[in-house]
């Protein structure tokens, strides 16, 4: 009701035949333009929660078959490098720091510090793309990828492989080692549509850094940087839990 | 006591307005480009109504094979995927979108009294998203269909078909994105777009309905989304998530395709059955009885919606407990439909009731969607579930509360708002003839179905033991009188765009705000900000306002 209220309050005096000036971004159907940006953020935290939604498929198959293939899980996740991990994720947390640095600079109309922000952001959103294909390249030599080409070698035979002697693996059975290609199932659904939503990112970001040379978020309407801003963020946290989940947790069965 | 409410102006003076929301603007690109709620409304009312006749042409296909015992039409992998495309064309293209995009987009906004909806082009945007969509179903249609029924079963769908399961993936993927858009645009509007003194508890009725189905949208359709993305991965790269030769769980494909498609039946009735308590009040002139209950029902069903998913894989072996935790939670879903059902009818009681169209289709709505809820509780039951699941008593009862139920609800809408939506009025008699032969033929359809399920008669198949033709014949003829029953609205509704009457603001003598404004609305919907000041459904201060306007023209 409070919002309702709000509403009241902002009023637009049409009825009474004066036509207010309004700035040129608010949209015919509100009153006014908190009720314009106050609509976008309740929006856009909707749509992260679609997001949250979408991903909550992939965690939950995660849960379920890490709670099956516990010795698989572990195997498998040994196979995959902790520093370039851990690279990525300083990379992306650093991004999500420009990214707020950008939208501060919209709010403060500092045309030039959004623009370098953006521009900042974009760089490290690629690093993080690079790093990611170095990673897939692994994967792909060592026959890793889902499909026909999978090969079991590094967990059937854990002493012809490089990293997983060096955790100590012990040579999983037929059945179990197959059940890494599950893992690796997941990892590359996860990371995958992780890393769509990089680009999707990336390339909004390309756009915003072309109308913000036109000067367009610096002159009082920054709800679409604030937004943006709130999915770049997301798409960091979800980064988060993957590296979590796929690198860390129990690299030591 | 008269036998109609309709009270239409002086058809020899009486003009539709020049200026509204049809006459606006000229020309395809208008149209195309738009950002009116309304204006899209009604291209999702052309698109869909298209999608309905092609689903409906398929329907024709599989009741025509059905005639004979013998698969004779057509052969049996052509009968599975022509009811496969009936499936997703009925279910992803028609039923999800039916109401909420086109009477809801059309007066959600009315309705609360806001000028459009949140996000105009987020709006138009959803709209091409299901276009595309719907594009993508017919190209997979003519390069040759696919046949997995519309529950896209693993392994089936990885492994053993050849068929378009992709192209009908990635149609369901963006057309789940339309719907997605939708439900946002549907709540961020009802939370930020009220007018001054539209309380939560002012709001009709249809709002609420629309606000829960569309929290089932927002939650529901992602997760549909990423099970699609990973079949769609398995077929193509490989990855093992769902085939059970690489570890994975062909069930865990059904237990995340059924946690949207379970609340996605509620998608489709939810709005439904916002419509009905519109239209039981207005023709009995009475206030819903027990708003607030049917109000919190609509949000109990929505909560409840999620957690009773497994009732479609009783006997696909999920555990014994799990069995009866999802039992119990499904017939608790019948308590808040029952609140609604027991409501209207008391609305019923001593209001004024008349008779016109749309009180015939809602009444039909509440007969059939009685049967077709008691029949789901049969199914939560685990004894009886293991007999009739897989039979034709499975399609009777989503029939009965899909066609039944939530297609009723729609024409009930369809042609209480026709003359908001146009101006005009739909020919009374011919219509009220077609709400008939449509109930008659959806029974006739329909209920020797229940009874070929009870004998053991399986769904899915071309092909049946001769003993069960008698009840076969019986339902594909009335397939027939339905099909008739909804060509008729086809062609009197366009019929009406020319030579209907013309309407008037409130034919029906209606409360809410979308009846208080001009017929066909003005592009912003109102002249002036309106200001709630009264509850819903209070036909006392429709009265009043009907007598002020009166002393007015006296006195002027």
């Amino acid at each position: 009701m409070s919002d309702s209220q709000a509403i009241a309050q902002g009023t637009h005096p049409e009825g009474s035949g004066a036509h207010v000036e309004h700035p040129p971004y608010l949209r015919h159907h509100f009153n006014s333009v908190e009720q314009q940006a106050d609509t976008a953020g309740f929006a856009m935290w909707l749509f992260l929660l679609t997001e949250v939604m979408f991903f909550g498929g992939l965690f939950t198959a995660y849960l379920i078959y890490r709670n099956w293939y516990y010795a698989s899980f572990v195997a498998a996740s040994h196979q995959l490098s902790i520093v370039l991990g851990t690279c990525n994720t300083v990379v992306l947390i650093f991004s999500s720091f420009t990214m707020a640095m950008g939208v501060w600079c919209a709010e403060t109309r500092r045309k030039k510090g959004l623009v370098v922000s953006l521009l900042l952001t974009i760089a490290l959103g690629l690093v993080f793309l690079g790093i990611k294909t170095v990673e897939y390249r692994e994967k792909y030599e060592k026959h890793h990828i889902p499909g026909d080409h999978y090969s079991l070698q590094s967990f059937i035979n854990p002493a012809s492989d490089k990293e997983a002697s060096e955790a100590g693996d012990k040579p999983l059975a037929l059945d179990a080692a197959q059940h890494t290609e599950l893992y690796f199932s997941l990892y590359f659904a996860m990371t995958g549509m992780h890393a769509l939503h990089m680009i999707i990112g990336i390339g909004i970001l390309v756009f915003m850094v072309i109308r913000a040379q036109a000067g367009a978020y610096t002159s009082g309407h920054v709800t679409f940087v604030e937004n943006f801003g709130l999915y770049w963020h997301f798409v960091d946290i979800v980064w988060i839990y993957l590296f979590a989940l796929l690198y860390l947790i129990s690299r030591h069965a | 006591m008269s036998d109609t409410i309709v009270e239409l102006p002086d058809q020899a003076t009486a003009r539709i307005p020049k200026v509204n929301y049809i006459t606006k603007e000229n020309g395809l690109l208008s149209w195309l480009l738009t950002g009116d709620h309304k204006r899209i409304a009604i291209l999702y009312l052309i698109s869909i109504t298209f999608f309905f006749f092609v689903g409906g042409a398929l329907a024709g296909l599989i009741r025509l094979e059905l005639l004979t015992p013998q698969s004779d039409l057509m052969a049996s992998d052509t009968y599975n995927k022509v009811f496969t495309m009936h499936g997703v064309v009925m279910v992803f293209l028609f039923l999800v979108p039916s109401v909420p995009a086109t009477l809801g987009n059309f007066f959600i906004p009315m309705m609360i009294g806001a000028k459009d909806l949140a996000l105009p082009r987020i709006n138009l945007l959803s709209w091409y998203l299901y276009v595309v969509g719907g594009i993508l179903v017919l190209i997979t249609m003519v390069t040759g269909g696919v046949d997995t029924g519309w529950t896209f079963t693993t392994p089936l769908s990885i492994h053993y078909v050849n068929t378009n399961v992709l192209t009908t993936g990635l149609a369901i993927f963006v057309a789940g994105f339309s719907s997605i858009f939708t439900g946002l645009n549907f709540i961020v509007t009802t939370h930020k777009m009220r007018a001054p003194g539209m309380t939560w508890f002012r709001l009709p009725l249809f709002v609420w309905a629309n606000y829960a189905a569309s929290i089932l949208m927002v939650l529901g359709t992602p997760v549909l989304a990423i099970t699609i993305v990973l079949v769609a991965l398995e077929r193509t790269i490989g990855i093992g998530v769902f085939d059970p030769t690489k570890g994975g769980d062909p069930l865990l494909f059904q237990h995340l395709f059924w946690f949207y498609s379970h609340p996605a039946v509620y998608i489709m009735i939810l709005p439904g059955m916002g419509v009905i308590s519109e239209v039981i009040s207005t023709f009995s002139r009475k206030r819903v009885f027990g708003y607030t209950a049917v109000a919190f029902s609509s949000v109990a069903i929505a909560v409840f919606g999620f957690f009773v998913w497994a009732h479609h894989m009783f006997i696909m072996g999920v555990s014994n407990y799990a069995v009866l935790v999802f039992s119990l939670l499904t017939m608790l879903v019948a308590v808040p439909s029952a609140i609604k059902i027991f409501n209207w009818a008391f609305t019923l009681y001593k209001g004024s009731i008349t008779f016109e169209t749309p009180m015939l289709y809602a009444f039909g709505f509440m007969g059939l969607f009685t049967i077709g809820g008691l029949t789901g509780v049969f199914l939560g039951a685990t004894g009886t579930d293991i007999h009739l699941t897989e039979t034709y008593f499975i399609v009777a009862h989503f029939h009965f509360v899909m066609v039944g139920g939530m297609l009723m609800a729609f024409l009930a809408g369809i042609h209480f708002w026709w003359p908001k939506m146009t101006g005009r009025m739909y020919p009374e008699k011919v219509s009220q003839l077609a709400a008939v032969v449509t109930f008659i033929g959806f029974n006739f359809t329909f209920f020797p179905q229940f009874i070929l399920g009870i004998l053991g008669m399986p769904r899915r198949y071309a092909a049946y033991p001769a003993e069960f033709q008698i009840l076969n014949v019986f339902s594909t003829a009335g397939a027939t009188i339905l099909g008739v029953g909804y060509m008729l609205p086809i062609l009197y509704l366009i019929w009406s765009l020319k030579y209907g009457a013309i309407a008037g603001d409130n034919p029906w003598q209606a409360t809410g705000l979308e009846w208080q404004c001009q017929s066909p609305p003005l592009t912003e919907n109102f002249t002036v900000q309106p200001i709630m000041d009264h509850e819903a459904y209070d036909y006392e201060w429709l009265e009043g306002q009907k007598q002020k306007e009166e002393e007015v023209a006296s006195v002027g």
